[in-house]
């Protein structure tokens, strides 16, 4: 009897440990892919079956919920400029000088024709916030080392059901990730690599998203240039600034 | 003789009221049942190949692979060359351009504001073309609900509903999201010119139709095209002759190992539609097969009834030496006669209510609310001049055959028996 109660003890604090274990390594990553404020230069290149187009962008970010990204090129899209707050998204398009506000099952479909969505774009807010974590593996990526860590939501308006991803026990940044539906299937892959030091942080600056649903090599998104914790005026963050 | 025959069935309503409302029933059913079921079928048929297939179409082998997805960055290239070849090549057919695609449809209110959002399916064709005869092929005229057909670039038709649902009416100005042919974001500002009606709950509740050189413009597909849509000159389909072109075309470009290559599909290798033809085909032979056996067994069995309530008359003829052959010819010539009147009868009411299912259909909108098919939602008949004798003819063997059935009896019996069985 006292092996059993040792035992049935030993099982629960084991989990205890590992679920602790997860949210405190998922903690850690929030704290490296998260910040206050951030102020990022990009490249998005998306990979087509006839034709490969690099799209360059200028992004803002404060908080969970607030961003605006002012598209720089190619010339099909200068000036194309995106603001998000809380749950709703703003376009603005210079050629027809109109705004439109997308919501809803919309912010489901393709950013510029790229594996991404705008809801993907538009999800800044922290991975402890939306999910629950238990560490599930460890495996090796490139030649490091990573816990595997099985993500479940939290939250109802999560964009995905559930995640998987590979964190560096070192650096604590994921190196890979799996997204899936509530029906179990696997909706997106991303692989993050080129990992530096950044203001202090671990970040990595190249990632790969391929949409599991589409044909071809996914899209690349390449940090050109990354300012965490930047002073940004508040009126960036407002809708007057699309026409702007 | 015939006039003596006629007279007797006319004065023995016995002998003739039952043979005749069962021929009138079935041959009515016949006709009635393949009228509305090649009408159903037919106009789906039709209705996909003017909306969505074209008697054959034209497309590259990418784009074919994935058509569901209307994927117009993997559109045809090089489409004024393509149709120079189409045109020398096959004569006989008109070739149109189409784009179909996706995106979002968003109707500003006075303060620039969003009023009503909603994906859109949109359709390019060339409306501005006056020998494309694209307008009246999609019946677009007759489909206006307000407003009037695109004049100039820049004008938008749209599903009624889609319209209603926008908060948007004729005039209104709507901006098109989507992406271009080369996945850059798409932007358009368009004014609604009128809105239509396609009886198509799919097509009313999300479609909007522009030019196709509108369409080229705004998804920067200069020279390109997503589909070439190829009808006959008379608009009849004609299986055999789309098969011969497809392979004469399609043998062409076997060679050119491109995926971006031109690839042809005719009518029912899209959709599923080559099901739906073979429907078609079999269903008229299926309904006068089952209507000739099902009527033989009724009227065999009318015939015997008859038979046997005529079985003292017969007897009688016989006593009074009329040959045996001669009763039965009789009766053979009386069941022509019955069915012929069975038949007419049968074949009018047929046709009277094929001609007004044909006019006025029924209206099955009411089921359709979710609906997302390609269907149209009045059901009609279709009258065809096959239906003159899909039902006559059977009507009348099934009488005779049935008459000749019963009438077997008549050579067994015995001459000798006969006052016996007459008990005189």
């Amino acid at each position: 009897m006292k092996y059993l109660i040792t035992i049935l003890f030993a099982i629960f604090f084991a989990t205890q440990l590992s679920a602790q274990d997860a949210t405190e390594i998922l903690n850690k990553v929030d704290d490296n892919m998260n910040s206050e404020t951030s102020i990022t230069k990009s490249d998005m290149i998306i990979y087509g079956r006839r034709n490969n187009r690099t799209v360059t962008s200028l992004g803002y970010a404060q908080g969970n919920n607030q961003s605006f990204s002012e598209y720089l090129a190619p010339a099909r899209e200068k000036g194309t400029k995106m603001l998000k707050l809380e749950d709703n998204l703003w376009i603005y398009s210079p050629s027809t000088d109109r705004t439109i506000q997308l919501s809803g099952h919309m912010l489901k479909q393709s950013l510029m024709g790229s594996d991404l969505s705008y809801e993907d774009m538009m999800e800044n807010r922290k991975l402890t916030e939306m999910y629950d974590s238990e560490v599930v593996g460890e495996e090796t990526i490139d030649g490091r080392n990573t816990w595997v860590l099985q993500l479940t939501a939290k939250v109802d308006d999560a964009s995905y059901e559930s995640r998987k991803i590979w964190v560096d026990t070192e650096r604590y940044v994921p190196l890979r990730e799996e997204l899936f539906a509530k029906s179990g299937q696997l909706l997106k892959k991303t692989e993050l690599k080129e990992v530096k030091k950044i203001d202090g942080r671990w970040y990595p600056t190249k990632m790969n998203y391929k949409d599991m649903l589409k044909d071809g090599k996914g899209t690349d998104f390449v940090v050109i240039e990354i300012e965490f914790d930047a002073e940004i005026p508040e009126y960036i963050f407002s809708k007057a600034a699309l026409k702007k | 003789m015939i006039k003596f025959i006629f007279k007797a069935i006319l004065r023995d309503k016995n002998r003739s009221v039952l043979p005749v409302t069962v021929v009138a029933i079935g041959v009515f059913l016949t006709i009635a049942l393949t009228g509305y079921l090649s009408g159903m079928l037919g106009d789906m048929i039709d209705q996909t190949a003017r909306f969505q297939t074209g008697h054959v179409k034209v497309m590259s082998r990418a784009y074919a692979e994935n058509v569901d997805q209307m994927p117009n960055d993997l559109a045809l290239m090089g489409n004024s060359e393509l149709h120079k070849e189409l045109n020398s090549d096959f004569p006989n057919y008109t070739w149109v351009n189409r784009i179909n695609f996706g995106g979002i449809i968003d109707a500003p209110d006075k303060n620039e504001q969003s009023k009503g959002q909603g994906a859109a399916m949109g359709m390019a064709v060339e409306l501005f073309s006056e020998t494309s005869g694209e307008k009246e092929r999609l019946n677009l005229k007759n489909s206006l609900v307000e407003g009037g057909l695109p004049q100039k670039s820049g004008e938008v038709l749209i599903g009624y509903e889609f319209a209603e649902k926008l908060g948007a009416k004729v005039g209104d100005e709507l901006t098109f999201m989507g992406s271009t042919m080369y996945g850059s974001m798409a932007f358009s500002s368009f004014e609604i010119s009128g809105t239509v009606r396609f009886g198509v709950m799919a097509m009313d509740k999300g479609t909007v139709i522009i030019d196709f050189s509108d369409a080229q413009q705004i998804l920067n597909m200069e020279d390109a095209v997503g589909e070439i849509l190829g009808f006959r000159m008379d608009e009849v389909f004609i299986q055999d002759e789309v098969i011969e072109m497809r392979e004469n075309f399609n043998a062409k470009y076997a060679n050119d190992p491109d995926e971006f290559a031109p690839t042809m599909k005719t009518l029912g290798e899209q959709n599923s539609m080559g099901t739906y033809l073979d429907l078609v085909d079999s269903v008229s032979a299926m309904f006068v097969i089952v209507f000739v056996l099902v009527m033989s067994i009724v009227l065999w069995n009318t015939g015997l009834i008859g038979g046997l309530r005529r079985y003292q008359e017969f007897g009688i003829r016989l006593a009074l030496g009329e040959e045996k052959g001669h009763i039965y010819r009789t009766m053979i010539f009386e069941a022509v006669i019955i069915g012929i009147i069975g038949s007419v009868i049968g074949t009018a009411l047929g046709i009277v209510v094929t001609l007004l299912m044909q006019k006025y259909g029924i209206d099955i909108s009411g089921m359709m609310k979710d609906a997302t098919m390609m269907m149209p939602s009045t059901l009609r008949s279709k009258f065809s001049p096959q239906l003159l004798y899909i039902g006559f003819i059977p009507g009348l063997f099934a009488m005779v055959i049935g008459n000749m059935l019963s009438g077997i009896g008549i050579y067994k019996r015995e001459t000798a028996s006969l006052f016996k069985e007459l008990e005189v």
